[in-house]
């Protein structure tokens, strides 16, 4: 099966019944930038596959650094050196071997702001598989179709897919570039604090998908909101300082934490 | 609006009322020198306006076959009729001015969007990129008629006269392209034009959001496809301003013209119906040469400033109709690419 009827099934299967989304296994994961010596020391994490895991922490804790460790953007800041490993199924991420552009096609990323490519609502969603090489306008059709409808932004934008994407409000761009995201079929979706720049309905509808998309794929997000971590993620890891001071169920992080560190964040006593 | 008696008013009242006498003198100087700039403006598109466009509409006598005619001297002017008959009109001109600034602008323009590319997506940003941008934002700074010497010097010495000698051979010694024509004048006016393009085009791609690029590159994309399918799409807009400001001062050039192409007076234009539709080697007329050399040589008398003022007028007429042009388009792209929610 060629790489395009893989993602046409792909979209069609996963998304109905589930699809494999396999873990992300971090050891011993150090990084550095040259302004910046600890940026994440010796992080070790087990992220567990088809759940959401929340990354919490004070900001410049490295929180969004890790997020972009698993996908490798990191690699477009100079100067900056990793060591460690981080193994998605059985390859390894950081291996400087590593296709990063085929990695990049696994493991996809939301931003903090909404980022949408200044074109239309559809060649948004379809730029993914275009440079992946689907060329069909049937199988594009159909992949914009899924994609959209899996990131709730279907029935609101059906009819106008010529439209630009500037045109959407901030929340429903926000829903557009999740779309975009998911229709490479990726297992892995990184989310960067991905409401922060929303009002609150719009908040709720991006928990609600984080929520549905939980059943096809591995979210790791990035938030800097306790309330969200707590309502929307399985597992949470509290960073400080560039180390995973407590990585454990959200319930009992946020209920009964073992380290005093993590409940004096948590409780709001700094951060 | 009524000024509630809040906390903020007396503050608000500091700084609209008592801004001092040195605002005032402020605020008069530049609505004076604004008012200036806006006269001498007028003054002189009036001064075109007047004296070209009267001319324009006198008549006067005319020669011809069938014998003596009263004519308006647009008609003249256009059909190449009476002293200007050794010039074969206005219209030659024209037609040559249009011809090089369109070739000019389809050179420059994805030259220009080659380096500009290259000097902000890819060049690391140390002391030799900075040298190189320097050099190219004081290129703007020569004088033209340099870049007309250096035409002639290499793209009509050094490239025609190797073109010619590979591929034109059985013409010699009579010179092909290793003569001054359209393709080294539209060439010549493209590096002069290049810094005006290439400054528009990196403001245009510094002023795009990182979250685009890496939107693009975590789905995948590699540097070019991102380069390519998001980054010059998106400074679409930036680009075009580049072109036109570089239509607009390359259509007015004239010093440089004349040592690469530009000639008084060309038997044929160097477009027609027939291919190859466009001939690259041949001389051409354009209408600031026009200008200059009637102002050199028309027949002393009434006529002469008016008919100055007239062919000006029209070289005024054909840079603003280019502009419009491309104005448009650049309104029409704008609309396709507007920024989305990225401020």
């Amino acid at each position: 099966m060629d790489h395009r009827e893989a993602l046409i099934a792909a979209s069609s299967h996963r998304v109905r019944q589930g699809g494999y989304a396999p873990g992300i296994e971090v050891n011993g994961l150090s990084l550095t930038y040259p302004d910046e010596p600890n940026a994440l020391v010796d992080i070790n994490l087990s992220i567990p596959g088809g759940e959401v895991t929340a990354v919490i922490g004070p900001s410049g804790c490295g929180k969004s650094t890790l997020l972009r460790c698993f996908n490798r953007m990191n690699d477009m800041l100079e100067g900056c050196r990793y060591s460690g490993s981080i193994m998605l199924h059985d390859l390894n991420i950081l291996d400087p071997a590593t296709d990063v552009t085929a990695l990049r096609r696994r493991v996809g990323m939301v931003f903090q702001r909404p980022n949408p490519f200044p074109m239309s609502i559809y060649d948004n969603v379809a730029y993914g598989p275009r440079i992946g090489g689907v060329r069909r306008r049937r199988d594009l059709d159909e992949i914009v179709e899924n994609s959209l409808r899996l990131a709730a932004l279907w029935d609101e934008v059906k009819d106008g897919l010529g439209r630009n994407a500037a045109i959407l409000s901030l929340g429903q761009q926000q829903r557009l570039v999740i779309a975009r995201a998911i229709a490479v079929r990726p297992e892995v979706l990184l989310m960067d604090e991905p409401a922060s720049s929303l009002d609150p309905i719009s908040t709720l509808r991006i928990e609600e998908l984080i929520y549905e998309l939980k059943q096809s794929y591995t979210i790791v997000i990035v938030t800097h909101n306790m309330q969200q971590a707590a309502r929307v993620s399985d597992r949470t890891a509290f960073l400080n300082q560039g180390q995973v001071i407590e990585y454990d169920v959200t319930d009992k992080i946020f209920t009964n934490p073992s380290e005093p560190a993590t409940e004096d964040y948590i409780t709001g006593r700094y951060g | 609006m009524s000024i509630k008696p809040t906390l903020e008013t007396p503050g608000l009242m500091a700084n609209t009322v008592n801004e001092g006498p040195v605002s005032g003198v402020m605020t008069a100087l530049t609505a004076a020198a604004t008012f200036l700039a806006i006269f001498s403006v007028i003054l002189f598109l009036g001064f075109l306006l007047f004296i070209g466009g009267s001319w324009l509409l006198e008549a006067q006598t005319v020669i011809t076959a069938g014998g003596v005619e009263e004519r308006y001297n647009w008609q003249v002017l256009f059909s190449g009729e009476s002293e200007l008959s050794v010039t074969g009109g206005i219209f030659p001109a024209i037609v040559g001015t249009v011809v090089v600034t369109l070739l000019m602008a389809v050179i420059v323009a994805p030259l220009g969007i080659v380096v500009a590319v290259y000097l902000t997506e890819y060049a690391s940003d140390g002391w030799s990129t900075q040298l190189l941008r320097i050099g190219v934002q004081n290129l703007a700074a020569i004088p033209s008629i340099i870049y007309g010497v250096f035409g002639l010097a290499f793209f009509v010495y050094v490239i025609g006269g190797r073109v010619d000698a590979l591929f034109f051979e059985s013409n010699l010694p009579d010179p092909t392209f290793g003569a001054p024509g359209l393709l080294w004048a539209s060439l010549t006016l493209a590096i002069l034009t290049l810094p005006t393009v290439i400054v528009a085009t990196e403001e245009g791609l510094s002023r795009l959001p990182a979250t685009l690029r890496e939107g693009s590159r975590a789905l995948g994309a590699t540097r070019v496809e991102t380069v390519l399918y998001v980054v010059i799409p998106a400074a679409t807009p930036s680009i075009l301003t580049g072109v036109i400001l570089a239509v607009a001062r390359a259509a007015g050039e004239v010093a440089p013209l004349m040592l690469v192409g530009v000639v008084k007076y060309a038997p044929s234009l160097p477009i027609g119906l027939e291919a190859p539709f466009i001939h690259l080697e041949q001389k051409f007329m354009h209408l600031g040469f026009f200008v200059y050399d009637l102002t050199m040589h028309a027949p002393a008398g009434d006529g002469r400033l008016g008919i100055v003022a007239a062919a000006g007028l029209l070289l005024v007429a054909v840079i603003v109709t280019l502009n419009i042009v491309a104005l448009l388009l650049r309104m029409s792209l704008r609309r396709r690419y507007v920024q989305t929610g990225l401020d």
